[in-house]
Formats: C-alpha cells, structure tokens, sequence
C-alpha cells in the first residue's frame, strides 16, 4: 500500500530520533558498528513502524511477523528501534556492552524483549529465515518473515544454500533485503571480494531483483508490497544505502564500520544528522 | 517390516532391522501423535532412514539438497516458528560441516532440534575418515544446552528418540551405520535420558561403555566370569550429557577399576567425560580408556576395525586382564599419599 505523505513524514521523525539515539548508544557502548546500523535503519523503521504485525505488549504472540537481522552486528541499530516500539525503556540501553548487560553488539534473542533470532555470525540469518518462512507455511500461517542481509555477508556460502533453497520451495512468505551499503570490514565489496554481478547472482538463483534507494520510504515500501503480494514471485529487495548515513563524516568511509566517537565527535554527529532532516 | 505390537507400543525385531530403520519407523509413530514433528534432511533420506518419515509425512518433510549449513539454520528457523524438527545426516557432517550451525543456530537459542545423526564413530569404515565422525561427541557435549546419547542398539534408539521429543531444548542422538548387533530385546527396561543402565552387576571391575561396545563388553563379562572367575560389571552410559555422575562414582567406589569403551577418540569422549568426573571426586581407582587413538582410523568393514581397535569381546577381555593386574592402592588411607 503506498504510503501517504503524513506516514513519510511521521516516519522521517521517527529515522531522526533514531538516528539521534543510535549516536546515543555508540557512546554508551563505548564503541559501536555504527555504519552498518545507520545504512539499514531505515529498512528497520519501515518495517516496525509501518508493516510488521507485532504487539509490544504480547512479544510472544504466536502470529507475529518474524525478523532475522542477518546482519547482527547491526545490534545497536535494532536495539533503539525495539525500544522506541516499546518493547523496553530506552535508558536500558545504557548498560549497552557493559558487564551482565542484556545488550551486546550482537543481540541475544534470549535476553532482548522483540529480537526473534540471535545473530551475529554472519550467513546464518538467511537460512534461519527459510526455516521460518517453511515452518508458517506448514504451519499454514498467514505470518510473514523479514530478513535483512548485509551485503559483505553474501560472500558467504550458506547465504546461497539458503537462497537455492528459497527458491526451491517457493517462499512467496519471505521478503530479504540486503542492505548495499557497498562496504565490509577490510573495504570495499568490490575490492575484497566482487559482489556484481549481484543482481544477476539473485536471479540466477530464482529471485525477482528489487533494487531501489535503502533510504527512501516510498521506494522501500513499494518493494515490500510487490514481494508480499506474490505477484512476482520470490523476491530479494537490493537496497542500495550509504554505510553511516546521515552522519556526514562518515558516510561511505569504512572506518566507521566500528567505532567510538566521543563527545565533540557525537555533536558534529548529532548537527549532521539535524542537517539531513532540516531541523538545523 | 518385522515388528510385533505390545500392550503398550510396537517391538521392533532389532535383529532384522538397523537402527536407523528403528527410527524412522518410530519418528512415524511420534508424527501420527505430534502435529508439530517435522524431519529435515540434506540428500540422505534413504541412508539415514528419515525418508520412510517422508513417504508417510510428504508435507512434513524437507529435504534441502546437499547443504548441512542451511539444513541446521532452517531446521533451527522452524523450531522458532513453533515446529519440532528431527534433522538427520551423517554425524561428521552434523558435528563438523555445520558445527556452527548447531551451535549458534541451535544450541544458542535453545532450541527444540533433535539431530539423530548417523555413521558415527567408524561404522562407515570402508567410506574412510571423510566420513568417520570419530571427534562428534567431543564437539557435541561442549555445546551449552546440548544433550548428547549413544543408544546401545535398536531397541535403545527408540526409546531415546520417544524419549528426545519431550526433553527441553537440542538432543544429538548419535547411531551407527546400520547392521550393528543388537543387545537389548525389550523397550521396557526402564529407558531415561542421563541415567545410566547397569547391564551386568560386578564388584570387581567396571566395564563403562555406549553404543556398540555394550554389547561387546555384555559378552565379555561372560566369557571373564566363566574363565578368570571375575565379577564384571558393565554400564551402559548412553547418555553422555548430562552425565550419569552417581552411576560413575558408584562404579569407583564399589569396584575401584574402570574401563571405557567407547567409538571415538579417546580425547573429549565419553571417556573423558568420565574420566573428570573420577578426577574431581579425588577417588583413586585404577582407570582406562579405551577408544580410538589419537589418529584418522584404518579403513575396513566395522567389525575388523572394533577387533583392531580392542572394542570388540576379545580386545575387552584383554583389556581387562591388564587393568586387573595393575597395581593400585585399594584402601581408603590417603595418609601414606600425601
């Protein structure tokens, strides 16, 4: 369903004040994937303010719709969203990385109220989300299951037994993203290991490409609705974003995969991202 | 299929079928109970029997191709939807191509998987150490929230997979390449997971053993009662996490000489665990453990590699006979040690 102007506003308010809290955290944490975070947040913010049918109040709720972060080093991205969706007190986040905190960089789904999976290690989210999206459907559940890539993690093999296996079995159920920030730990994708020709690998293995802007709603909640409609089948949505969006130092550098900033380098952060959104 | 139906569940006849046929048949009874059993397999339906699962459960059944990787991920991705998976390959590639997987997927998120994994130890010896799996139950038992079984035999499998559907949280119930002798002839003999059998009473050693050397060491209490006059006790300890620890110091106590025996390296198996048990209890006893050395084993048919290996009747017999000539101090007096 195309979002209206009010719903991309209200979610544009909702990616600033999580930008501003994902700054927040890093500082808590001492040191955060602060990229990574920043380029799939608004993928998160689409997903738990607009589409998924989950209940705060019933975390458990057999029906819900389930999200794999594949990419769990994004840990102190989903954190804040979780929080703002009410699923915990956003000052919890405080004791992020701290000693017997429920939060570390990789979430633990035991001990975090709202994450469905624990993940962490990379190219273990997707094949998690084929079990989900078969175990609904021989459940014969209407529940949808999300999953977000990150795009360095596709150089692992498991990511592609995964996807052959989606496609074998025909998991209209399940919509992956894979977030295109164009950057992994040691560099560029391209330069580490070649990723392209990333939209034909997925087609080769029987997905419907969706590539579109990872930050523009529109555009993101277009794909979503074409891959849930089934219409064309089983379909991956290639979101191209900028690693640290919003942060101006950091946005398409590397060194920001992980890192601490301290408190000058969190105002020029926090101005940065009043810029992007006009409230400078 | 040889089967006769009992007042309260169906006997297998485990001298015509191998374990692996045992469980298939009996997941299919567990599936006719449990709506939420599924079975999961990477292109070994035939071989680790979960296809006779699949032909009577098409819709409950997954078969993801030759993938041990995406097999535990999505088996673990269904146990979170709600569903309660029985995931089968071989052991080596259950422990080691997915070793991850089954930890961090699975084991992690406590999950309700149950892997029954089959080939291990050496019983697939002609295949060679590609497909051994002599180093599973080491990786296994170091896995938080894992529980580890060697059923005996047949008749044991059954009883640990109708067992395993209801114990909380991963089991990984290790079995052979099939044609294994059997030693139990009844499922009623008082089956618990973490409880360990006595088999036969002795007060004069103790025989520890699981999977195919219970039945071995069964014969070899009988061939030492009748010729050296000794009183054998052997254990079946086919539950190596969480470990039968009174059953082990009981052992130590009333019979101060231990042997295991066990289809694995002889580093971080049953016998190892076993042999921490004995060592933090600070009891002496003379002890050894019996296993596959510290190096890929020979290829041949099984039952040459257990005579190779000592883990058949003969190699236990002697086996035997040295520890029983092994000096050791008996009494409780600790004083003239220190």
């Amino acid at each position: 369903m195309a979002l209206t102007d009010a719903e991309i506003g209200a979610l544009q308010e909702q990616a600033w004040q999580l930008r501003h809290d994902i700054i927040d955290v890093t500082v808590w944490a001492g040191g955060a994937h602060i990229g990574g975070a920043l380029s799939m947040l608004d993928i998160l913010v689409l997903l738990y303010f607009n589409y998924l049918n989950i209940d705060a109040d019933r975390p458990e709720m057999a029906d819900r719709d389930r999200v794999v972060v594949s990419k769990g080093h994004g840990g102190v991205g989903i954190a804040p969203v979780l929080a703002r969706r009410g699923y915990f007190d956003f000052d919890t986040l405080k004791s992020f990385n701290q000693f017997g905190s429920p939060f570390g960089m990789h979430l633990d789904a035991s001990k975090v109220t709202g994450v469905d999976t624990s993940t962490g290690s990379l190219g273990h989210g997707l094949p998690m989300a084929v079990g989900l999206a078969l175990g609904a459907r021989a459940q014969k559940k209407t529940w949808k299951t999300y999953c977000i890539l990150g795009d360095g993690e596709c150089n692992e093999g498991a990511v592609w037994e995964a996807a052959m296996s989606a496609s074998h079995f025909g998991l209209t159920n399940l919509v992956t993203f894979v977030d295109r920030n164009g950057y992994m730990i040691d560099g560029a994708t391209e330069e580490v290991m070649s990723l392209e020709p990333f939209s034909d690998k997925w087609r080769a293995f029987g997905f419907h490409v969706l590539e579109v802007d990872g930050h523009d709603f529109a555009a993101l909640a277009e794909a979503i609705d074409v891959s849930l409609s089934g219409e064309k089948g089983l379909c991956v949505i290639i979101a191209h974003t900028k690693k640290g969006r919003g942060i101006d130092y950091m946005e398409g550098n590397v060194k920001w995969h992980y890192g601490s900033i301290d408190s000058t380098l969190a105002e020029k952060a926090r101005a940065s991202v009043d810029r992007m959104y006009g409230k400078a | 299929m040889s089967e006769v139906t009992g007042t309260t569940w169906t006997v297998y006849d485990a001298n015509s079928m191998t374990q692996a046929e045992i469980y298939g048949h009996v997941l299919c009874e567990i599936g006719e109970e449990r709506a939420d059993v599924v079975g999961l397999t990477a292109d070994l339906a035939k071989s680790t029997k979960i296809g006779i699962f699949g032909e009577k459960f098409p819709e409950r059944f997954f078969n993801v191709g030759i993938a041990e990787q995406n097999l535990f991920g999505v088996a673990a991705g269904m146990a979170l939807s709600g569903l309660t998976p029985f995931v089968s390959t071989m052991a080596a590639f259950a422990s080691m191509r997915a070793c991850e997987q089954v930890r961090t997927d699975i084991c992690y998120q406590n999950l309700n998987c149950k892997i029954i994994a089959t080939h291990g130890g050496i019983s697939f010896g002609t295949a060679g150490s590609t497909h051994n799996a002599q180093e599973d139950v080491a990786i296994m038992r170091s896995f938080p929230n894992m529980t580890v079984i060697i059923p005996a035999d047949g008749i044991e499998t059954a009883n640990a997979v109708r067992a395993c559907v209801d114990w909380d949280g991963p089991v990984y119930i290790r079995v052979g390449r099939g044609f294994e002798p059997t030693w139990y002839d009844t499922e009623a003999y008082g089956f618990q997971i973490g409880r360990a059998v006595t088999v036969s009473e002795g007060t004069d050693i103790t025989l520890i053993c699981c999977g195919v050397t219970v039945l071995q060491a069964a014969e070899a209490a009988r061939v030492l009662k009748e010729e050296d006059g000794l009183s054998v006790r052997v254990l079946n300890l086919h539950t190596i996490k969480p470990l039968d620890e009174a059953a082990v110091m009981k052992a130590v106590l009333e019979t101060r000489r231990i042997i295991t025996f066990e289809e694995h390296n002889i580093y971080g198996g049953m016998g190892s665990a076993v042999a921490d048990v004995i060592a933090a209890s600070g009891t002496g006893c003379a002890f050894e453990k019996v296993g596959l050395p510290d190096a890929f084993s020979l290829v041949g048919y099984p039952e040459d590699l257990y005579a190779h290996y000592k883990l058949d009747t003969n190699g236990m017999i002697e086996k035997v006979r040295e520890v029983m000539g092994r000096d050791f101090e008996e009494d409780e007096d600790w004083e003239d040690e220190v």
